[in-house]
């Protein structure tokens, strides 16, 4: 059946195909708009608006020697890891500011690491394409290095990684278009993500009750949210302007935030399958590296490539804040996993914990 | 050939764009009401949202240091 649809007319398949594409994305516009009764900041509306609060660097973590590319929180609230331009992935504890762990990667530009939920691994990588995870020993004399596995595998450069709900799964993505999720173990790839069009930049895991999703941001300006099962993409957003930077669940699973170089912010319900809100003001021009939000999902921070930290009330629309303290770019931003504090890092060589 | 493997993308965009378009939504006021509804019921155990004193916040404890 389908040799015979190719041999005879290709070219009036193809074109009724590219038809069809062009009425279904219309219907799903209209669908869409069909739901659209009212803007979430008129909803918040009879909310109280927040007071002033203020919020400070505590502490400073100085000892990389070039660009602060990543960095994640371990689950005890109080470790850190953070990837550099340098080829370094250094482990910190926040509350002393003290390093426990140094590794030397064989790449520069560390784009990627993550803390394994038991605290025990790092997984990290960038230019050389994988993933490697590094168990973490007690042992400050061993050296790391040399109990390195090898475990992803991308045809581009890695962009972020993320274990699963144990160390025995990483979630990556890659410049070369595509997401992953691996066996640790054995270093299999268990599934697949092909959809995006361009380099995938970000991606974040759902908050483990609301199931095995995922979504993604890229160069493509799409975000989509994956089943990790069937590696299939469920729902996709194409309203910003440019390049996603950054991906985040909001807390309860329903939405997500996305940081772009389009200078703004977007926060996406999926039950209402739309983008429900745009954080963005005139006089920021520069693009939103990295977001997150606070515990309760009412306050969301958003890393800047003009060095500053804009604290957005997620449910007005309205900018609550800006915090200045980096000296160049804000790379990585995350809020600490109770949400006392959060910790950005910068094109400054420094990590900064806000509180 | 490759006019083939393009007809074989498209359907791929076709079917995705199906299968998106599909999917059951809800209004955007039940959704924000529930979005909203979630911060209210968190605000109390948001840190940076309450401003935490420094006795409950590791990182707000301030080290001073004296001499002696």
């Amino acid at each position: 059946m389908a040799s015979q649809e190719e041999s005879s007319q290709p070219s009036d398949t193809l074109t009724t195909l590219k038809t069809e594409s062009e009425t279904l994305k219309t219907k799903l516009e209209e669908e869409r708009a069909k739901l659209h009764d009212v803007e979430l900041h008129q909803v918040a509306e009879k909310i109280e608006a927040l007071g002033q609060f203020v919020i400070k660097t505590r502490r400073t973590l100085k000892g990389h020697g070039n660009k602060v590319l990543c960095m994640d929180w371990c689950k005890d609230k109080r470790r850190i890891v953070s990837s550099s331009q340098d080829g370094k992935v250094i482990v910190w504890d926040a509350f002393t500011t003290n390093k426990e762990h140094a590794v030397t990667m064989p790449c520069t530009w560390v784009m990627a690491c993550a803390y394994a939920p038991s605290g025990c691994a790092v997984a990290c990588g960038g230019l050389d394409n994988k993933c490697s995870v590094y168990p973490l020993s007690l042992d400050k004399n061993e050296n790391l290095a040399a109990k390195k596995k090898s475990v992803a595998m991308h045809t581009n450069y890695l962009s972020a990684c993320c274990f699963t709900n144990s160390d025995m799964q990483i979630l990556t993505s890659s410049g070369d278009g595509t997401c992953a999720l691996w066996d640790v173990e054995s270093g299999q790839m268990l599934q697949s993500f092909h959809g995006h069009a361009a380099d995938v930049l970000c991606l974040d895991l759902a908050p483990s009750e609301t199931g095995n999703t995922f979504v993604s941001g890229g160069c493509d300006k799409k975000a989509c949210v994956w089943d990790m099962r069937t590696g299939q993409c469920i729902q996709s957003f194409e309203t910003h302007e440019s390049d996603i930077n950054s991906v985040r669940y909001y807390p309860s699973g329903d939405a997500f935030a996305s940081g772009s170089d389009d200078a703004t912010c977007r926060l996406y319900d999926l039950r209402a399958d739309r983008e429900v809100a745009i954080y963005s003001k005139e006089s920021i021009i520069f693009g939103a590296s990295s977001v997150d939000f606070s515990f309760s999902g009412r306050l969301l921070f958003g890393g800047y490539n003009d060095y500053t930290i804009n604290v957005w009330d997620v449910l007005k629309g309205t900018r609550m804040s800006i915090l200045f303290g980096h000296e160049n770019r804000v790379s990585t931003l995350r809020v600490s996993p109770d949400g006392t504090a959060f910790c950005s890092g910068s094109w400054d060589n420094t990590l900064r914990i806000w509180a | 050939m490759s006019g083939s493997s393009n007809i074989v993308a498209m359907k791929k965009v076709v079917q995705q764009l199906r299968f998106e378009a599909n999917i059951n939504r809800v209004k955007v006021s039940q959704a924000a009401a529930e979005l909203q509804q979630f911060c209210i019921q968190n605000a109390l155990q948001d840190p940076l949202l309450t401003g935490v004193s420094s006795s409950t916040n590791p990182f707000r404890t301030q080290k001073v240091c004296s001499f002696l």
